[in-house]
């Protein structure tokens, strides 16, 4: 298998609380990129902000034509779609909310499965819409994996049931395990 | 619910990358658009949702259809164009307009205003808004251009649906609008129409900032979320064109998160407020190639 280069992950309601604690969890000497889009409303600059308290990875936002950066914690700004080009950079557009979403974590996951293939592992967290679910399924057809909250451990069940619905998953656990789990598949 | 556009992503991306250029070369040399230096990831989105729209099994049908129905291209427009836009969108860019820019603009006898990439006209009428509000609206040519001619048509209308009034109304606010934006529309069903009186000055026109040259000589470009849709040198040559058609000291406004980075022509400008991508263009060129 071609080692993991980058980690997408995906929530929406409850979001910025289960981003705390699994980026809180992950190995400071985690190689790959870790790309989040979460639907939370708070300003880009609190988002950004509340998840560095926490990450064991420095925090950014993700700016257009920017490479992906190993080791960081990269996050897509409001009101602006965050796409992954192939050579592994971010591009932006406001094209139109995809089901009430802007950032749309379908679109980021099915740009991830073109521009990274094999090399992504994509990560869905609770949420209480079905954004995310088709994008996992392009993920898992280019090559990439798949890891879901378990949908009774999420604050709200909705995004991963939809997730494990159309797409399945590779793996199907609760938060507190997800980081070592990511910490073994990306540092082996 | 708009369609997520991703079915036929990552089954044979090899395939995909052939049918898109084969759609982009019909565009090309059968209707003289040119999405060659686009954006690849956001491009192709658009391409398969059209592909969706229209319930063709593949992008090469859309080609066919591309080439043999007059009556398909500006669908096809349609679909590429994305003309998604709001009033005063960022309400802070809008402030600064007023507070900063519209000041300076003010010493000149005639002012020259060039929008590119206008969509359906939002932003025309924010602009004109403002420049009623400084006194400056009499003085002032607006060029307001895009490549879609639907959305221009729908410009001049000026008519929106009146959902998004409460979300612009609140923008105009916090842009610091001094009146209420109800005085210049009215309302009427489920929709709402601009004071038409805010386009005396305004000439919509269709031009293409791919093939087409400079359009005007301007003391201000304002080039919102277009420039993110182009790869880094179409970026740069249009970025260029906007210097071009600036005069010295002049204003260039780009959207919030527009990177400039990997863009040499972006040296012939200087921050007037970077985190709000305000510029001004330098008194001498320092950079002439890349026209
Ligand atoms: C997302 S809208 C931006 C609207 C507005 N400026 C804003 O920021 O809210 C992008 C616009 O750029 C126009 N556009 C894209 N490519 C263009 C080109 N090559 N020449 C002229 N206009 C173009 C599209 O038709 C669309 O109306």
């Amino acid at each position: 298998m071609k080692a993991v280069e980058t980690i997408v992950i995906g929530c929406s309601t409850g979001g910025p609380g289960a981003l705390a604690r699994l980026l809180g969890a992950l190995d400071h000497r985690l190689p790959a990129s870790v790309v989040v889009c979460s639907h939370a409303t708070s300003s880009p600059h609190t988002m950004c902000h509340l998840l560095a308290q926490h990450s064991t990875l420095p925090v950014i936002e993700a700016c257009e034509r920017e490479p992906l950066r190993g080791g960081m914690v990269q996050v897509a700004p409001p009101d602006y779609h965050l796409l992954i080009e192939r050579g592994r950079r971010f591009a932006l557009s406001v094209d139109e909310p995809v089901g009430f979403s802007r950032p749309s974590i379908d679109v980021l996951f099915g740009s991830a499965a073109e521009a990274c293939g094999e090399g992504l592992i994509a990560v869905i967290l609770t949420g209480a819409n079905a954004d995310g679910a088709a994008g996992l399924a392009c993920v898992r057809r280019a090559g990439g994996a798949a890891i879901v909250q378990q949908p009774d451990d999420a604050a709200a069940p909705a995004m991963p049931r939809a997730a494990l619905e159309l797409a399945g998953a590779d793996h199907c656990v609760a938060l507190d395990e997800m980081a070592s789990l990511i910490n073994r598949l990306c540092m082996t | 619910m708009n369609p997520v556009a991703l079915n036929l992503s990552g089954i044979d991306p090899e395939l995909d990358d052939i049918e898109l250029n084969l759609f982009v070369s019909a565009m090309r040399q059968r209707h003289g658009y040119d999405f060659a230096q686009y954006a690849p990831a956001s491009l192709k989105r658009r391409v398969y949702q059209l592909v969706e729209q229209h319930r063709t099994s593949n992008i090469s049908t859309l080609t066919g259809r591309l080439l043999h129905d007059p009556t398909f291209l500006p669908q096809v427009l349609e679909g590429l164009s994305v003309p998604v836009s709001d009033m005063f969108r960022d309400p802070p860019v809008f402030r600064a307009l007023r507070e900063q820019v519209l000041p300076a603009l003010s010493v000149y006898p005639r002012i020259t205003i060039w929008q590119a990439g206008c969509a359906r006209g939002q932003e025309i009428y924010s602009l004109a808004i403002l420049l009623e509000e400084a006194g400056l609206y009499d003085r002032c040519q607006i060029y307001a251009t895009d490549f879609n001619d639907a959305a221009l048509r729908q410009a001049r209308e000026g008519i929106y649906p009146a959902r998004e009034a409460q979300a612009w109304s609140r923008n105009y606010q916090a842009a610091g609008g001094t009146c209420s934006l109800a005085d210049y529309y009215s309302a009427r069903y489920d929709f709402i129409k601009l004071d038409q009186r805010l386009r005396r000055n305004v000439v919509f026109a269709d031009h293409n900032l791919v093939t087409d040259a400079v359009f005007c000589e301007a003391q201000l470009v304002l080039c919102r979320n277009v420039l993110i849709y182009f790869s880094n040198p179409l970026q740069n040559r249009v970025l260029a064109m906007f210097r071009d058609s600036l005069l010295p000291g002049g204003f260039l406004c780009l959207g919030l998160r527009e990177n400039l980075a990997l863009a040499p022509a972006a040296r012939d400008f200087e921050a007037l407020d970077s985190s709000l991508r305000l510029f001004r263009r330098c008194p001498e060129p320092v950079h002439d190639e890349g026209g």
